[in-house]
C-alpha cells in the first residue's frame, strides 16, 4: 500500500470520529427536539421510509414519543464523555504503575505484576457489573467501576516498554549525571512510551463505550430518563418483536461510534509506530 | 520443565486467592448486602437479626476465612430467594454454558482460520482487504446489538429460527453466530499474520525449492507451525470468550452461568454473585494454566526461559 493508502484509516476513522464527536458538542443546535419531550400523540412512530413515518420524526418515536434522533445525538455525550472519562482515569493508574514497576523492577515490579495478572484472570465484565451493582448506578459510579478496572492493560505494555528502556544509554546517562528517579522516569522514559499509550487509550475508548452501553444496557449504567446509547437500546430491546427502530438505531450509533475510534487508533498505530512501519517496510521488500 | 510447572501452579494458586478477596471484599465491605436486601423503612433491630442470620456480624477477618473454607468445599452459601444451594444452581447452569462457549468457538474458528490463511496467500488481494475490512467492523461490533438484530431478522422478520432460550439445534445457531463473531476478528487476524510470517521462513522455501506441491507447503508447512501461536491465543482469550458468552447469555436468554451471575447481580443475590464470580474466574485461570503447560510442553524455548515473561 503507498503511504497515502496508509492513511486512509485513519481519515475515515477521524471522519466518523468527527461526526459523533460534533453530535455531542453541539447537541442542543443540531437535535431536532428536545430529547425528554414526551408527546403522547405520538408514541411508537416508525422511521420517515416506513408506512406512518414523517419527517418531523426521521427516526420515529420511543414508547414514550420522545424522538429518537435527538435521543440519540445527546446520547453521544453521555457515552462519550463516559467512555473518555473512564480511559482518563485507568490510563492515569496504569500508566503509573507501570512506569514504578519497570524502573524500579525487583520487589514492587512482583508485586504489581501479580496484581495484573490477578485482574487479567478475572472476567473483567463481571467484575465490572459487580462493582457497579455493589456502588449503584449512575454516571459517576459508572466511570470509576470502569476506570479502576481498566487500568492493568496500560500497565502490563508500560511496564514491559520501562524495563527496555531503563537499560538504554541515554537513560543510564541521566541517572549517572545524578537526575532523580521521578526526573528520570518523567523527563526521559514517559516521552518515549507516550505515543504507544496513545494508541492503546484510543482503542480502549471503543471498548469502554461498548462496556459503558452493556451496564445501561442492563440498566445498570445510566439511569433514565437520560438519554444513553445503551438504556436506549435495552429499551428498546423490550420492543424488539413490534417495533424494531428502537433498538436498531441507537446500536447502529454505538458500532458506528466504535468502528471510527477503531479506524482512527489503528491508522494512529500505522501512523506513529516507526518499528511498525519500519518491519511492514522491510516486509514489503522481501 | 518441573520448575516452570512448579512457578506456574504457585502463581495460579496465588491468582486464585486473589480472586476470592477481591469477591469477597467487593460484596462485603464496597456494599452492604443487608442494607441492600431489607426495604428502606426496616429497623435497626431487623437489620442486626438478619446480619446475625447470615454470619455477617463477625469480623471480616472471620467472615472471610469461613468463606474460603466453605468455597474449597464447594459451599458458596445459598440463594437468597430460592434457597438452594448457590454451587448446584452454577453446576447446573455449567452444561449451557460450555454447549455456548464450544459453538461459539467453533463458529469462530470455522470463521476465522480459512479466512486468514486466503488473506495470509493471497496478501494485497480483493479477499485479502475484505476480510481485513471485515475484520475491523467485528472488532468494533457491540455483540449485543448484533444479538437483536439477528433476533429482529431471523425471529421476528423471517421467522425462521427462535429468538430465545435452548433446547434444540436451532435455540443454537443465533447465539452461537454472535459469539463467533465476537471471537473471529481477532483469530482471523492473528491467523493472517501467524502465516505471513511462517511463509518467510527457510524451510518453507527449501519445501518449494524441494518441488513439494504449493497445497502441502501450505497445510503441512505452513499452517502446522503457524497453529502454535493461534493455540495459545485462543487460551488467552478464553477470558474473552466468557465475557462475550456473558453478553450473548443475557440477550439470548439462555439459561447458562453468566445469565445466572447477571440475574443475581441484579436481584443482589449475593451468595450466587459471589459463587459464579469466583467459579468463573477460576475456570479462566484453570484453562490459562493449562494453555500455558500445553505451549511449553510444544515449545522448549518457553519452558526452558524459566517461567519469566
Amino acid at each position: 500500500m503507498t503511504s497515502l493508502g496508509r492513511l486512509r484509516p485513519l481519515a475515515a476513522g477521524g471522519l466518523i470520529l468527527g461526526v459523533a464527536v460534533c453530535a455531542a458538542v453541539l447537541a442542543p443546535a443540531l437535535a431536532p427536539h428536545d430529547p425528554y419531550a414526551q408527546a403522547v400523540g405520538a408514541r411508537l412512530i416508525p422511521p420517515v421510509w416506513e408506512e406512518g413515518g414523517g419527517w418531523t420524526n426521521p427516526l420515529g418515536t420511543d414508547p414514550l414519543g420522545r424522538d429518537l434522533l435527538s435521543r440519540i445525538i445527546y446520547g453521544a455525550r453521555i457515552s462519550i464523555s463516559a467512555a473518555a472519562l473512564a480511559v482518563a482515569v485507568s490510563m492515569v493508574l496504569g500508566v503509573l504503575m507501570g512506569l514504578v514497576a519497570g524502573y524500579y523492577a525487583g520487589r514492587v515490579d512482583t508485586v504489581i505484576s501479580n496484581l495484573v495478572n490477578l485482574m487479567l484472570a478475572f472476567p473483567f465484565l463481571l467484575l465490572a457489573l459487580a462493582a457497579v451493582a455493589v456502588v449503584g448506578p449512575g454516571f459517576r459510579n459508572m466511570v470509576i467501576v470502569l476506570g479502576l478496572t481498566g487500568w492493568p492493560i496500560y500497565t502490563r505494555v508500560v511496564r514491559a516498554e520501562t524495563l527496555k528502556y531503563r537499560e538504554r544509554e541515554f537513560v543510564l546517562a541521566a541517572r549517572a549525571l545524578g537526575l532523580g528517579s521521578w526526573r528520570v522516569i518523567w523527563g526521559h522514559v514517559l516521552p518515549n512510551l507516550i505515543n504507544t499509550i496513545i494508541v492503546m487509550a484510543s482503542l480502549e475508548v471503543a471498548r469502554m463505550i461498548i462496556l459503558e452501553s452493556f451496564l445501561s444496557f442492563l440498566g445498570l449504567g445510566i439511569q433514565p430518563p437520560t438519554p444513553s446509547w445503551g438504556s436506549m437500546l435495552g429499551e428498546g430491546r423490550v420492543y424488539m418483536f413490534t417495533h424494531w427502530w428502537l433498538a436498531a438505531f441507537p446500536g447502529l450509533a454505538i458500532f458506528m461510534t466504535t468502528l471510527g475510534i477503531n479506524l482512527f487508533g489503528d491508522g494512529l498505530r500505522d501512523l506513529l509506530d516507526p518499528h511498525r512501519v519500519l518491519a511492514a517496510a522491510t516486509a514489503r521488500a522481501e | 520443565m518441573t520448575v516452570y510447572v512448579a512457578h506456574r501452579l504457585l502463581q495460579a494458586l496465588f491468582v486464585c486467592l486473589g480472586i476470592s478477596v477481591i469477591t469477597f471484599l467487593l460484596l462485603h465491605v464496597a456494599g452492604d448486602p443487608v442494607l441492600l436486601l431489607l426495604p428502606q423503612s426496616a429497623s435497626d433491630a431487623d437489620v442486626a437479626l438478619l446480619k446475625q442470620k447470615l454470619g455477617l456480624d463477625r469480623p471480616l477477618v472471620v467472615q472471610y476465612i469461613a468463606f474460603l473454607g466453605d468455597a474449597l468445599k464447594g459451599d458458596f452459601g445459598q440463594s437468597l430467594f430460592t434457597q438452594e444451594s448457590a454451587f448446584s444452581l452454577i453446576l447446573e447452569r455449567m452444561p449451557a454454558t460450555l454447549e455456548l462457549t464450544l459453538a461459539g468457538t467453533l463458529v469462530g474458528l470455522a470463521v476465522a482460520i480459512p479466512l486468514g490463511v486466503l488473506a495470509a496467500i493471497k496478501r494485497g488481494s480483493f479477499l485479502d482487504r475484505l476480510s481485513t475490512v471485515g475484520a475491523v467492523g467485528g472488532q468494533a461490533m457491540p455483540i449485543f446489538w448484533l444479538g437483536i438484530m439477528l433476533i429482529i431478522l431471523f425471529a421476528v422478520k423471517l421467522r425462521v429460527l427462535p429468538a430465545s432460550g435452548r433446547g434444540t439445534l436451532a435455540h443454537l445457531i443465533l447465539p452461537a453466530i454472535t459469539l463467533g463473531v465476537y471471537l473471529a476478528p481477532l483469530t482471523m487476524r492473528l491467523t493472517r499474520s501467524g502465516m505471513l510470517d511462517v511463509l518467510t521462513q527457510d524451510y518453507i522455501r527449501t519445501a518449494r525449492a524441494k518441488g513439494v506441491v504449493e497445497r502441502v507447503v501450505l497445510f503441512k508447512h505452513a499452517l502446522r507451525n503457524a497453529a502454535i501461536p493461534i493455540v495459545t491465543i485462543l487460551g488467552i482469550q478464553f477470558g474473552r470468550l466468557l465475557g462475550g458468552a456473558i453478553v450473548t447469555e443475557t440477550v439470548f436468554a439462555w439459561p447458562g452461568v453468566a445469565s445466572l451471575a447477571v440475574k443475581a447481580i441484579r436481584t443482589y443475590d449475593y451468595p450466587v454473585v459471589q459463587g459464579s464470580v469466583v467459579f468463573l474466574a477460576l475456570l479462566i485461570v484453570v484453562v490459562n494454566l493449562l494453555t500455558d503447560l500445553a505451549v511449553a510442553w510444544i515449545d522448549p524455548r518457553i519452558r526452558l526461559g524459566a517461567g519469566r515473561d
